[in-house]
């Protein structure tokens, strides 16, 4: 078993098959990560790579058929509110204020909805959300919903925090804004970050490390170190190390090279 | 309350004119064309009927408006339950909710003689029939409301480690309730009804029971008046609970209006 010095999380030989009306999918095969604390990494692939197949089974919502993860705290089996887990839809409760939405986390675990959204509060000017304490979710913006869905994942308060797409919806501003709180709360917070993206760009200007899936049976295609100096400024996209990175990134994600590696099933 | 005022005005203002404009119309054509009141009387006359025997059309509306209220609750506390136990047990879901759903193809007047040879007489039988007219719409809806929860937000609640009971409280309920108040304003009108078809199949009192003896006995305006009470009822329930709904999920309207309109 591989060492827990150091490691948020660590997948070894996971695959994931689907049986529907008696034929079998497999969706992924042979996934091994060993994602370390405090590391961002991306997880890059074409749709239907079962990135999202990939992300469920880290947070616990889904098991895999075969293979095994270990994390920090020990049991394996209990991953539920370990991990935190934020969709690409902002998943806001409409009835609740911005306040009341981001307290969920902490009313979850029991604490006082009054200490809750004193906690709450104390937060909202870090996320851009100062003075909208009491909006409901339908009076904002697609960004400010995100932020709010930021903050209630960061108020799980677990070291580890998985993102599906969560940029995936908005417009390519409010997205490079999105990135840089989210940036900005990864070095603040000391999270470990696993962000899954179809953005190359994205997966450059945030990661440490970034996995390649390949269409399905999605397995790891390629790892690739981000080594750009933090903290990254838009320079970056003119740093030769980033162009060589964006070329090899496309160049795996090309649907030719990754249609050659289709083995069917 | 202005306000309140000023939207029922928005709401209903066009179609209050063109009623009025409809009762001018009958009232001259009865009128100039000298129809006899008791084939057709003129809503003058019907005005005058409900106020000049004023005590006898309270005393029934009493009647009625307990069977309604009575059988509306009723049916509200039963439909709720058991689609709480449908939603929660599959098991009984696939059991029980056939059986409802056949049960409402059998009409409620065949039902509704029965219930006096079983009940009696009274105002149980009424009950009853009203109840079994409303709590269809209530079931059916608040089944559909508390399955039609968004699968991330579950997600999200599941990673956050909440437990059933925590998803149910604060999301499944609460995301219902839009559904649970549609299926209420049907059911409201419904449940007039209901009382009435009680009381035309035998009883001694009620707006129902004043229709059916009003015609026979040629007093067309007062059944017709029995009538306008008994629309008038069902009306002001279905305002009442559309106003509970108005106050208790103000978040649906703002999220109906949408971003860019601030009030």
């Amino acid at each position: 078993m591989g060492t827990l010095n150091n490691s948020a999380i660590e997948v070894v030989d996971l695959c994931k098959d689907y049986a529907n009306e008696g034929r079998v999918t497999t969706v992924l095969s042979q996934i091994n990560l060993n994602i370390k604390a405090n590391e961002f990494v991306s997880i890059i692939g074409p749709s239907a790579s079962g990135k999202s197949t990939l992300l469920n089974i880290l947070a616990g919502l889904e098991e895999p058929t075969s293979g095994h993860l270990v994390i920090p705290t020990g049991n394996h089996n209990h991953r539920l509110g370990q991990i935190a887990y934020m969709p690409q839809s902002d998943s806001l409760l409409p009835w609740r204020s911005v306040l009341d939405n981001a307290a969920l986390p902490l009313e979850i675990k029991g604490v006082k909805r009054r200490d809750a959204r004193k906690t709450i509060l104390s937060h909202l000017e870090d996320f851009g959300l100062a003075g909208f304490a009491h909006f409901l979710p339908a009076r904002l913006s697609g960004g400010m919903r995100q932020r709010v869905a930021l903050l209630r994942t960061i108020m799980t308060e677990t070291q580890l925090l998985l993102l599906d797409e969560p940029f995936g919806a908005l417009d390519a501003l409010t997205r490079g804004e999105m990135q840089a709180i989210l940036n900005r709360l990864w070095s603040d917070y000391k999270k470990t970050i696993v962000l899954v993206t179809h953005d190359i760009d994205e997966a450059i200007i945030l990661s440490d490390k970034i996995y390649i899936l390949s269409p399905r049976p999605g397995h790891i295609v390629k790892s690739l170190d981000v080594t750009l100096d933090r903290p990254r400024t838009y320079d970056a996209f003119k740093d030769p190390a980033y162009i060589k990175l964006k070329t090899e990134l496309l160049d795996q994600l090309k649907p030719s090279s990754l249609l050659g590696e289709n083995k069917g099933t | 309350m202005l306000k309140l005022i000023y939207r029922l005005f928005k709401f209903y203002g066009l179609s209050v004119m063109l009623l009025a404009i409809l009762i001018f119309f009958w009232e001259l054509c009865v009128r100039y064309l000298d129809i006899p009141e008791w084939k057709l009387p003129a809503p003058s006359a019907i005005l005058s009927e409900l106020l000049n025997n004023y005590p006898l059309f309270l005393t029934h509306t009493k009647v009625t408006a307990f069977e309604a209220i009575v059988g509306f609750l009723i049916a509200l506390m039963l439909g709720t339950t058991l689609a709480l136990v449908i939603s929660i047990s599959p098991l009984l879901r696939r059991a029980i909710y056939p059986i409802i759903i056949a049960s409402q193809t059998i009409p409620t007047i065949v039902i509704a003689p029965l219930l006096l040879i079983w009940i009696g007489y009274g105002v149980t039988p009424k009950v009853v029939t009203v109840v079994l007219l409303t709590f269809f719409p209530i079931v059916v809806s608040t089944v559909d409301g508390l399955r039609s929860v968004d699968r991330d937000i579950i997600r999200v609640m599941l990673t956050t480690g909440a437990n059933p009971f925590q998803i149910f409280i604060k999301v499944r309920l609460p995301a219902s309730l839009p559904s649970v108040f549609s299926g209420m304003k049907i059911s409201a009108t419904f449940c007039v009804i209901g009382a009435v078809v009680g009381e035309w199949i035998g009883s001694s009192e009620g707006l129902g029971y004043l229709t059916r003896v009003s015609v026979p006995l040629f007093l067309t305006a007062r059944s017709f008046a029995a009538v306008l009470v008994l629309a008038l009822m069902g009306t002001s329930f279905f305002l009442f609970i559309s106003l509970i709904e108005l106050k208790l999920l103000k978040w649906k309207q703002i999220s109906e209006i949408g971003f860019n309109r601030e009030s």
